[in-house]
Formats: structure tokens, C-alpha cells, sequence
């Protein structure tokens, strides 16, 4: 095997730029005669806007031009949009209320785009926006996701009476009512998913550059899917035809999901540089990130688990209000729907599901897919269940997994989903024993000998990743097809340039793309670099999100190499003079079969290039090939993450003590970039289980939790250092046997967490953020267990 | 507007800057350093650590002209002569870092951490003393990983 190949602990080709202070985010570009946008934002989480007077403000010092909605549609600026439909049980459309990047009538949450300012300086626009008097008539709000549809609650878009946007289901209602009938006994719980900021550390930015010489336009942007950018911003928001439009997003400081959407500040940017004849900058501060990048999670759940009186179980009935924000932002609609009930199912053999999901308006920042997105809401649900099932009918917590798990593949789920390969017995057994299961119980009680109490947590989590076949997501409503595209272009001198229409924002492609390519033709990684990010070199592409990188746009390459490596022997073959069939290629090398006759890869090249040893007319010179690439399946990473707990009752405190994930993603690339991006996924559920939770106050609906003072992120000390393992089914549906890990840490660990809470605690459940006084409060009015054992 | 001089990097830097001037501003803007980068605007998350005068500082909550006549030290300034410092090294080594945004701050801070403790740090200690920068990528395992190996390196080398 090459040792920059497939499998091997590769060191990051991208790490020198950034360890050296040489990144390029999109607020290190400036460029010439640059201003710069200050937003002004809604105080009001709802409002009718009466009037804006502008003339102050437009007079102020460096002022270039103060830009409103009426400005917008002066423009014929169309509003944002949310790409995929859905339809409620009665087959009516969802309810999309206008969504204008800068409001044009009322304002719906506390940080919505009001007006922009754009000024020679940024304190010049600031100072400018202060002098902007918009007119406001202040409504009443409503922000809570359990409330939004109250008779009290007040109507937010004209178009969605009872601020409903759909009442979807999903599953066999009948089956599932009669298998609850015969069912020995039922475990019910009521769970919130708690809202969450994403908070990738480089908030998002903007620059707008228009060239009037060729009417065209270019954005910088911080963003997942630049080309997905591009499309919307052309074809729906009509900013300018996609051939005059480039959109670059360069290094991008982290995403998770809050950076696939088009928003209105990139919108405003890239249409006001156009207005004001010069590039227009904007860079969001902390601030405005926690009020207005889309966040995610905040469901409502009643679940209930039936089971027989061997623990297995018969059905599952989910009926849960999402909360969807102000407006519908760009994936919105597909993440409590189809990205969250088709995964209730789990890693079990589950004969009848029935979900409902209600999703509602509410006067908050608009949510949509956040890391794991509509994954970590399921595993929530059933992992919660299964856990509180197994303390219910006293069945150990593996077991009553162990005997309900899927055993045999592909096995059709009722919620849609086809899993095609997984050993989820495997990965249990592996974690059990790297965790000391047998053991466990001297641990707690030496825990309780010093006040303490310890507690462990399941949680065998399943995830639907690689989206996705573009014939299936289309059937289910999606607005675009979700292959991926590739470019592999071979220079003469025998060193390949990959273009990519997948986007890196700190997942490392830069090596596991060029791994591949290393692999397949036998070249050290040195000799490779990967090109993504720029839609004037990368064709088109859908961007990364739902770990589809790996599995599709990594395939989408392998179709090309494999395009390239059929051309290359042709070429062999005429340089060799030999057929083509008794050539072959192994170790970067292509040899004629029983000679010793032997071209290098990169002599093939310039061979190729110089076009002197083939008959050109059968084979064109160059070697430059492309693919599209659609996947057969979803692929299914699924895994065991164990979570052991000491909870110290006086405080309330709780410290995560081990750490154990076996998972199973399939054929990993490169284990060292694998291991970390489960390290932080389970950072993220681990801050969502324990720390973080954003806030809006329910009587005014102001955001509450709006900087790192407030809003609790998980920094060194709130983790332990995890324990890995893997096992390793490769994907059936694409030819790496990849499967995808970035979502798996963020999937499986709330679950684990508050399961490992409510173990230490003996109690049924308990809120996140399970925070010191939630938790203290908990313990205080507990049976405490050493008494009443 | 006042002028303020300082030496960066090894160089003797001047600019004229308003009062209010932030010294993360003064890198960025004023020499083009935009290694040192800003996410928060509440002194919380660390991405904008320099060292001055040897002692990390978060670089937004530092007026430029506190820095005059002061050594400025940015993520910049850490490789001598193409050889990077053994923090980067470490980084890489023990992949540190995913979207490299936090990572100048964390590396600046973490080098000061190690030089506070030149008997060694235990993980514990490693942790606590980063509490003033936040990773939102690695999960910090690997950061404590890197760390760990440049302070107990060092710390061998010197008993």
C-alpha cells in the first residue's frame, strides 16, 4: 500500500497554512476601494414596520447608502427561499411565508434585517445606523415552540393560519394502534430538544464585488455549498444569470450545518456593491451571529414505546412540534421530516412506526440544519425510550438493545430507509468491554462511598448520511438532485489537480481527496492538490453537509481516476507498442504483461500531452477527466458511544468521567482526521447535553443568550479525553465502502449523556442542558438511592 | 490621530490609529497580519491570542496604543528562518486543529502554558489553563494531546 494511500495516518496537507497564520478566511480578503455593510437589526421580536427615515443616516459621515426593502423590490431582489416541499397529511403545500433578505412590511424576530448602512469604515456605517428611525408598532410575540399555535399565540405570516407550516406524518398509524393494543407494556416519555447555536469560531462574512466592464458580480463567502449559493442567488433572489456570477468561499473557519444557507447578508452584499459601485464587506461579530445564523434542534416530543413482555418491541408512536423560527430558512423543512422520522427506527427491528410532526412559526431566528441535523433529534427519542424501557421492565440496558437489534441486511425499516450493512451487536459488545461494563457497579460504589453518584449511559445510535440518490430525494421533495462532481486534471509533468464540487470547512479533503488519488495512481500526496471553492474553476457541486463528501464526492472521483486510468493505458499501449489488453498498472507504474517494458504514471502524462506516439484522431491529447457521480443509497454509519458520569449532589456538578465510541463508518481514508472528527462531534453533544441551550424570553422574546457570556460553550475542561474503537462493514452503495463520521459524535452523545444522568440520578428524566442546578435541583428532590436501597 | 510604534514580529512596526483602536485591529488592518483572528466580541473565545512582551494577552482587549514601545509576537512570528516552532509542530503532529480558525490563538496561548510550566503539565492542568480559548472542532483531545507532548518534551530535556 502507498504510504500516502487509502487507510494510512496521513498529516494534514492543508495544517502548514493554518498552524502558520497563513489561512485564507473570507474577512482576511480586502479588496480595493472595499466599503464596508453594518446591518441594522429588529429590537422588536415582532413588529409592523411604519416607517423608516433614512435621511439622517444617509447624510452621516462616509456614508455611501442606507438600503431598505423598498430598495430590494425596486430592484426586483426576490426573497430567500426554502428548497424543499413538503406536504401536510391533507396533501396541501407547506406554508412559506415571504422571507425578503431585508423586511418589507413587519419584522419577526429580535435581530431580523431591517436596513444596511454601508460606509467608507465600519464605525462610520455603525455610527450611521444609529441615526436610522424606523417607525415600529411592537405586536405581541410568541417564542416558545410548545405555545406557537395558542389561541393567544399571535399570527406571524398571513399564509399560515395557527402559525402552522405543515402537519406531516410519517409510518402506519392503524398498525402501529393495534400493536400498542396488544402491547404488555408502554414507556412514555415527554422530551424537549433544546435549541442550539451552531457557533463555528468564524462567524460568517460577505464580500460583494460588481465589475460593471462585464456586468458581472462576485461574492466571498463563508460557505458549505458556494455553487448551491450561486443557484439560489441566481435563479430564485435574481441577483444576476449564474454565468455572471462567481461565488468563492476560500478557507471556511468551521460550519456544521450554519453555513449551507443562503442568507440575507451575502444576498445584500453582493446586490448593494452593485448599487454603490464598490465591493461592500461585511463581517458578522458574535452578536449578530447568535441572533440571526440559522440555529437548530428545539423539537417538542411525546414518544411512546411498546414492547411485549420479553422486552422486544412493537411500535413506536412519535408526535412532535418543531419549531422552524420566523421564517423557513434554506433546508428547514426536510430536517424534522424527512432527515428525523425516517431515522426513529435506531439500529432496531422495529415492526410498526407513526410519526406526526407539526412545525410552527415563532418569533426566533430561523432554524435549520445544525451538525447531525434531524439524526440527533431521533436518537433521542428512541435512545431515551429504549434506555427508560429497559428501567422500566428492569432489563439490562445492552440487553434489551442486544435482543431488539436489526440482525440481518438490507433490512427495510417502516420509515422508509433500507439499511444495507452493519454489525450492530459488534460494535456493543466492543464497548462494553472497553468501558469495563462488568465492572461498573464496584465504580458506583466506590463513587457513592465519597458522596458520590455515578452513573452510565447508552446510547447505539444510527445516522443516514451521504445524501443521497437524486431520484429518491426527489420523490421526497427536494429542489435538487444531491450528486456530486469531479474534475481530475493530469498536468504534463505528471502532478493532478482535483476539482471539487464538495467544500472543506476543517474536515481535511485537501488530504483525504488527495489520499485517493495517491492510491489509485500511485503518487506521493505532494504530487496532488485539491481545488474546491470557487464555482469560475469548479463547474458546479452541492457542498458538504451530512458527511456526503467522503461518501459522494470522494465516489464522484473515483469515477473520473477510473476514466483517467483507462485513457492513461491507451496510451501505454500505443507508447509501448503493445494491445492494450496486456497492459497493466500497478504501483504508479504501467507495464506491458510478460516484458519488461515499464512506463511511470507521470511519463504516461506527457505522453499523453505530447501527442507524438498516438494516433490523435482515436485519441484525443491531454488527460482531463470528469464525473458525476449519484449514489445507489444512503449509507448508514452507525455505532455504541457508552458515557460514565460522576455527579458530585451538593453542587450539582457533573463530570464526565469515560468516554468510550466503537463505530462503524465503514472503510475509513484516514483514521487520525476520522478520530477527530468524532472528538468533536461528541464535543458538540456533550454541549448540548450539558451546557448549551439558547434562551429567548417568553414575554418579549428577546434573546437571552446572546454572547459566550451567556451561552455556555464546552471549552477543555467540561470534556475527558475519549476512547475510540471502530468496526468496520463497508458501504455497500458506493465503491470506496465509505459510510461518513462527521454527524456521529453530535448524534450519539446527548442520548449517552442524559441517560448516564438520569442513571446516577434515579430519575425518569431530566431537561437539557442538564446544567449544575438543574442537575442540583434533581438531586435534591430524588429518592436518594443509598437510603432507600 | 495618535501614532503608536511597536516591534512585531522582530520588526519595528508605526502606524496612526484612533484611540479606540484594538490592538487585533492593529494587526489585522494596519500590517495585513490576519493570522491572528477575531470570534467573539467578548474576550471569550481566544482565536485573537498574541504574546506581549512575552505573556499572552487576548489581542481585542488590548488598546493598540497600550502596545506602544511593547514586543508583539503573532502566529506569524513563531516560525524562525522556515523552521516552525515545536507548538505547530506538535498541532500537526497530533491534528490539533480541523478549521484552523481558533488554532493561531490556541497555539500562542498553549506556548505560554508551557512556558508557565517548565517542570511538565498533567492533563488536568493542560485543560484548566485553557479555559480562555474555545475549539469548536476538535473536541480539545487532541489540542491536550499536542500540548502535552511539547511541555513534558521539554520538561525532560531540562531535568
Amino acid at each position: 500500500m502507498n504510504v500516502t494511500g487509502i487507510g494510512q495516518r496521513v498529516l494534514r496537507k492543508e495544517d502548514r497554512r493554518f498552524i502558520t497564520g497563513k489561512g485564507k478566511y473570507t474577512d482576511d480578503i480586502n479588496l480595493p476601494r472595499q466599503t464596508y455593510a453594518y446591518f441594522l437589526r429588529s429590537p422588536h421580536a415582532h413588529a409592523r414596520i411604519r416607517a423608516i427615515d433614512k435621511a439622517a443616516a444617509e447624510a452621516a459621515p462616509g456614508v455611501l447608502a442606507v438600503l431598505t426593502g423598498a430598495d430590494l423590490a425596486e430592484d426586483k431582489i426576490g426573497g430567500l427561499i426554502c428548497g424543499w416541499m413538503i406536504h401536510s397529511k391533507d396533501g396541501s403545500p407547506m406554508k412559506a411565508g415571504p422571507h425578503p433578505a431585508l423586511a418589507q412590511d413587519k419584522v419577526r424576530y429580535v435581530g431580523d434585517h431591517v436596513a444596511v448602512v454601508i460606509a467608507e469604515t465600519l464605525n462610520q456605517a455603525k455610527a450611521a445606523a444609529e441615526l436610522v428611525e424606523v417607525d415600529y408598532e411592537a405586536l405581541p410575540a410568541v417564542v416558545e415552540t410548545a405555545k406557537a399555535r395558542s389561541a393567544s399565540a399571535p399570527q406571524i405570516h398571513d399564509i399560515a393560519p395557527d402559525n402552522t407550516v405543515f402537519e406531516w406524518s410519517l409510518g402506519d398509524a392503524q398498525a402501529v394502534e393495534q400493536a400498542f393494543a396488544r402491547a404488555h407494556h408502554v414507556t412514555r416519555l415527554d422530551l424537549v430538544n433544546n435549541r442550539l447555536v451552531p457557533n463555528p469560531i468564524e462567524t460568517r462574512a460577505a464580500i460583494g464585488d460588481y465589475d460593471s466592464g462585464s456586468d458581472s458580480f462576485t461574492l466571498y463567502t463563508t460557505s458549505q455549498n458556494p455553487h448551491v449559493a450561486r443557484l439560489v442567488l441566481s435563479a430564485f433572489i435574481g441577483i444576476a444569470p449564474e454565468h455572471r456570477l462567481r461565488v468563492i468561499a476560500p478557507d471556511v473557519g468551521g460550519g456544521f450545518g450554519s453555513k449551507i444557507f443562503i442568507y440575507s447578508e451575502e444576498t445584500v452584499c453582493v446586490w448593494a456593491a452593485k448599487r454603490v459601485g464598490r465591493p461592500v464587506k461585511w463581517v458578522s461579530d458574535r452578536s449578530e451571529a447568535f441572533l440571526a445564523d440559522a440555529h437548530g434542534r428545539d423539537h417538542v416530543t411525546h414518544a411512546e414505546l411498546a414492547l411485549d413482555q420479553n422486552g422486544r418491541f412493537l411500535a413506536l408512536r412519535v408526535k412532535t412540534t418543531a419549531n422552524l423560527g420566523a421564517y423557513l430558512s434554506t433546508f428547514s423543512s426536510c430536517v424534522p421530516t424527512y432527515l428525523y422520522a425516517t431515522l426513529l427506527s435506531g439500529q432496531y427491528d422495529l415492526p410498526a412506526i407513526y410519526a406526526e410532526v407539526d412545525a410552527v412559526y415563532t418569533n426566533t431566528a430561523p432554524v435549520d440544519a445544525y451538525r447531525g441535523a434531524g439524526r440527533p433529534e431521533a436518537t433521542y427519542v428512541i435512545e431515551r425510550l429504549v434506555e427508560t424501557a429497559a428501567r422500566d421492565l428492569n432489563i439490562d440496558p445492552a440487553e434489551i438493545r442486544r435482543r431488539n437489534f436489526i440482525k440481518s441486511f438490507p433490512h427495510q425499516t417502516p420509515v422508509i430507509l433500507t439499511y444495507d450493512a452493519g454489525d450492530y451487536e459488534a460494535s456493543l459488545n466492543r464497548a462494553l468491554e472497553l468501558i469495563d461494563y462488568r465492572n461498573f457497579p464496584q465504580r458506583r460504589a466506590m463513587s457513592e462511598s465519597r458522596g458520590r453518584l455515578r452513573g452510565i449511559g447508552f446510547s447505539t445510535y444510527i445516522e443516514a448520511c451521504g445524501l443521497a440518490p437524486s431520484a429518491a430525494v426527489g420523490s421526497l421533495g427536494a429542489g435538487v438532485g444531491l450528486w456530486e462532481s469531479a474534475e481530475v486534471r493530469v498536468n504534463p509533468t505528471g502532478n493532478v489537480e482535483v476539482l471539487t464540487g464538495s467544500h472543506a470547512h476543517g474536515q481535511g479533503h485537501e488530504t483525504t481527496f488527495a489520499q485517493l488519488v495517491s492510491e489509485r495512481l500511485g503518487i506521493s500526496i505532494d504530487q496532488v492538490s485539491i481545488v474546491h471553492g470557487d464555482t469560475d474553476k469548479v463547474q458546479f457541486g452541492m457542498g458538504t453537509y451530512g458527511s456526503r463528501s467522503g461518501a459522494v464526492g470522494m465516489s464522484a472521483i473515483a469515477k473520473a481516476l477510473d476514466k483517467i486510468e483507462a485513457k492513461a493505458r491507451k496510451v501505454a499501449a500505443h507508447v509501448m507498442e503493445a494491445s492494450e489488453a496486456d497492459i497493466a498498472f500497478e504501483n504508479g507504474a504501467f507495464t506491458v504483461k510478460g516484458t519488461d517494458r515499464k512506463m511511470a504514471f507521470g511519463e504516461v502524462a506527457l505522453a499523453a500531452y505530447v501527442a507524438h506516439k498516438f494516433p490523435t484522431s482515436e485519441i484525443e491529447p491531454g488527460l482531463k477527466e470528469s464525473a458525476f457521480y449519484d449514489p445507489s443509497n444512503f449509507t448508514f454509519p452507525a455505532g455504541c458511544h457508552i458515557c460514565e458520569v460522576e455527579i458530585e449532589p451538593a453542587t450539582g456538578e457533573t463530570t464526565i468521567l469515560n468516554w468510550v465510541a466503537v463505530d462503524d463508518f465503514g472503510t475509513i481514508i484516514n483514521p487520525m482526521i476520522v478520530e477527530g472528527q468524532v472528538h468533536g462531534g461528541i464535543a458538540q453533544g456533550v454541549g448540548q447535553a450539558l451546557t448549551e441551550g439558547c434562551r429567548y424570553d417568553a414575554e418579549t422574546g428577546q434573546l437571552i443568550t446572546g454572547s459566550y457570556m451567556d451561552y455556555c460553550m464546552p471549552r477543555a475542561e467540561d470534556l475527558p479525553s475519549f476512547t475510540l474503537d471502530y468496526t468496520v462493514t463497508p458501504a455497500p452503495s458506493n465503491p470506496l465502502g465509505v459510510k461518513g463520521c462527521g454527524e456521529a459524535g453530535a448524534i450519539a452523545a446527548p442520548a449517552a449523556v442524559i441517560n448516564a444522568v438520569t442513571d446516577a440520578l434515579g430519575v425518569r428524566d431530566i431537561p437539557m442542558p442538564a446544567t449544575p442546578e438543574v442537575v442540583w435541583r434533581a438531586a435534591q428532590s430524588r429518592a436518594p438511592r443509598l437510603a432507600a436501597e | 490621530m495618535p501614532k503608536v510604534s511597536m516591534t512585531v514580529n522582530g520588526k519595528q512596526v508605526s502606524g496612526e490609529v484612533e484611540g479606540r483602536t484594538l490592538l487585533v485591529d492593529f494587526l489585522r488592518v494596519n500590517l495585513g497580519l490576519t493570522g491572528t483572528h477575531v470570534g467573539c466580541d467578548t474576550s471569550q473565545c481566544g482565536a485573537c491570542v498574541v504574546h506581549v512582551d512575552g505573556k499572552s494577552i487576548k489581542s481585542c482587549t488590548m488598546l493598540a496604543l497600550q502596545c506602544d514601545g511593547t514586543e508583539v509576537t503573532t502566529i506569524e512570528g513563531l516560525a524562525k528562518d522556515g523552521v516552525l516552532h515545536p507548538m505547530q509542530e506538535a498541532f500537526r503532529e497530533h491534528h490539533g486543529l480541523q478549521c484552523g480558525f481558533c488554532t493561531p490563538g490556541m497555539i500562542m496561548a498553549a506556548i505560554d502554558i508551557v512556558n508557565r510550566h517548565p517542570n511538565g503539565l498533567d492533563e488536568a492542568t493542560i485543560r484548566h489553563e485553557l479555559e480562555g480559548n474555545i475549539c469548536r472542532c476538535t473536541g480539545y483531545h487532541n489540542i491536550v494531546k499536542a500540548i502535552s507532548s511539547v511541555a513534558n518534551k521539554r520538561a525532560a530535556q531540562a531535568a
